[in-house]
């Protein structure tokens, strides 16, 4: 017998098997419906009409790098700041309510130095 | 056993409820989009060309999908399914009613009710970057590349705005299962004003504008700039390309729905008691669907008048504007709950 806990995650896996399926079977059937005709230029990468030069992976700057990179920490910190959020309640019930606010003003306010040092370092400049 | 066939009778009606939205949903877009631009619109198919969306369905279903020669093609295959799943997966979180009772036991109107809901939320709305960086990365050809590195860096910016502006929403409730933030909302201030968390004015501010961006719709929509054709599904065609399509209505029903389930009270609303039982239970779902459409219509509305933005001004505003405050409102609200449950934590 499951319980409800695992009920739900089993819901999910349920709703990405039928979603496969049914999205997979609709490609599937539109690949064997639709007309195939290939050759010819159709079937050359989009170049605004003109033949296409060298290959399709061209390299791209630097800086979605590191915002990639930015956005990791700040994804990561969000994480961190999600159970202190729910769990303020109880640390302010407990009595410990200055500690737990003044521990989360120093993580914040190391973050947002990270995201000033980050801006004058000119990641966010565009030239 | 019955928690199975409980799970497979809310995963079908999830599926019928979403594909009918998208029907009516990209039809609705076109028409209000047309009459705020002083055209026509949709008028041929079905009254009012409310099938117009079906037949556009059926035509993608039926072109060639090309294959280009350049792509890796089980990515290329792979990147329109990968970008639909996870705008299915979010919904079903979203409580669209309240919960009924039929014989003594009580059904909720949601296909499940995670205690970590608002994660789940975030986490599977990231999902949706793969596709996109999949989709430019196996079409093999500069402009989708080009539009992927940027739609990418562009979802991944403001998610994770949007995370840090639901923090103030989680500090509120002390939850983060959705039913639990809708019912955190059931009461009212003072007598009449109901108790919504969009008291959390900025947080709503900044959830709204990342919504925006996260679902790639104007004024954010440079992924499919149609003056530079640099998108990531520039490659896609036929049915492929309707997945894509597809996939970004169901991911702005599904925002417009966090946005009201978040913020808007979700179903909470009135409802007369008069009613016979079975017109009480559709009350809720009554309120749900008019607060939801109303967002909907914000979408159409701002993308009928607002321009594209540029890159840069995109960026620059995301990381320098929006992370920034509510960084600050997640310190505000915190010492404000402290203020009110025990006075200033200094007396």
């Amino acid at each position: 017998m499951l319980n409800q806990y695992y009920g739900d995650y089993l819901t999910v896996a349920l709703f990405i098997a039928v979603g496969a399926i049914l999205v997979g079977g609709a490609v599937g059937a539109s690949k064997l419906l639709a007309p195939k005709n290939p050759g010819g230029f159709k079937d050359v990468a989009y170049e605004s009409g003109i033949e296409p030069v060298g290959g399709g992976w061209n390299q791209s700057h630097i800086r979605y790098y590191i915002f990639a990179l930015m956005f990791l920490i700040f994804d990561v910190e969000a994480v961190f700041i999600f159970p202190w959020a729910i769990t303020l309640d109880a640390f302010q019930a407990a009595g410990r309510g200055v500690f737990i606010l003044v521990e989360m003003f120093l993580f914040i306010l190391i973050l947002l130095s990270g995201l000033l040092y980050a801006i004058r370092k000119g990641v966010l400049k565009w030239e | 056993m019955t928690v199975f066939i409980e799970a497979a009778i809310k995963v079908a009606v999830a599926f019928v409820f979403i594909m009918l939205t998208t029907l009516v949903l990209v039809w609705a877009e076109r028409k209000w989009v047309s009459d705020l631009q002083n055209r026509i619109g949709p008028d041929r198919a079905g009254p009012f060309g409310i099938l117009q969306t079906l037949a556009d369905g059926l035509k993608a279903f039926f072109k060639e999908s090309i294959r280009p020669t350049q792509s890796i093609y089980l990515l290329y295959l792979v990147a329109p399914i990968a970008a639909l799943i996870p705008a299915l997966l979010i919904f079903l979180v979203i409580p669209i009613g309240a919960p009924i009772e039929i014989g003594g036991t009580t059904y909720t109107l949601q296909v499940m009710d995670l205690n970590i809901g608002l994660l789940y939320v975030l986490a599977v709305s990231s999902l949706a970057v793969y596709a996109i960086t999949l989709a430019g990365w196996s079409s093999g050809s500069k402009y989708p590349l080009l539009g992927a590195v940027r739609a990418s860096a562009q979802m991944i910016s403001y998610e994770a705005a949007m995370g840090l502006a639901l923090v103030p929403v989680v500090l509120l409730t002390s939850t983060t299962s959705i039913a639990g933030i809708v019912d955190a909302q059931q009461g009212t201030f003072g007598s009449f004003i109901p108790a919504w968390n969009i008291v959390l004015i900025p947080s709503f501010i900044i959830f709204l504008i990342a919504g925006f961006a996260e679902t790639n719709r104007p004024p954010f929509d440079l992924v499919e700039a149609e003056s530079e054709i640099v998108g990531y599904h520039t490659e896609y065609s036929g049915f492929a390309f309707a997945l894509f399509f597809l996939a970004e209505y169901i991911n702005v029903f599904n925002m417009s729905a966090l946005t009201v389930t978040l913020f808007l009270g979700g179903w909470a609303g009135p409802v007369p008691s008069f009613l016979p039982t079975w017109i009480q239970w559709l009350v809720p779902v009554f309120w749900f669907l008019l607060k939801t459409w109303a967002f909907v219509f914000l979408f159409v509305w701002v993308r009928a008048t607002l321009p594209r933005m540029r890159y840069d001004k995109l960026m620059t505003f995301g990381w320098k504007r929006l992370i920034p405050v509510s960084l600050a409102w997640i310190i505000l609200c915190a010492v404000a709950i402290g203020f009110r449950e025990f006075g200033a934590p200094w007396s």
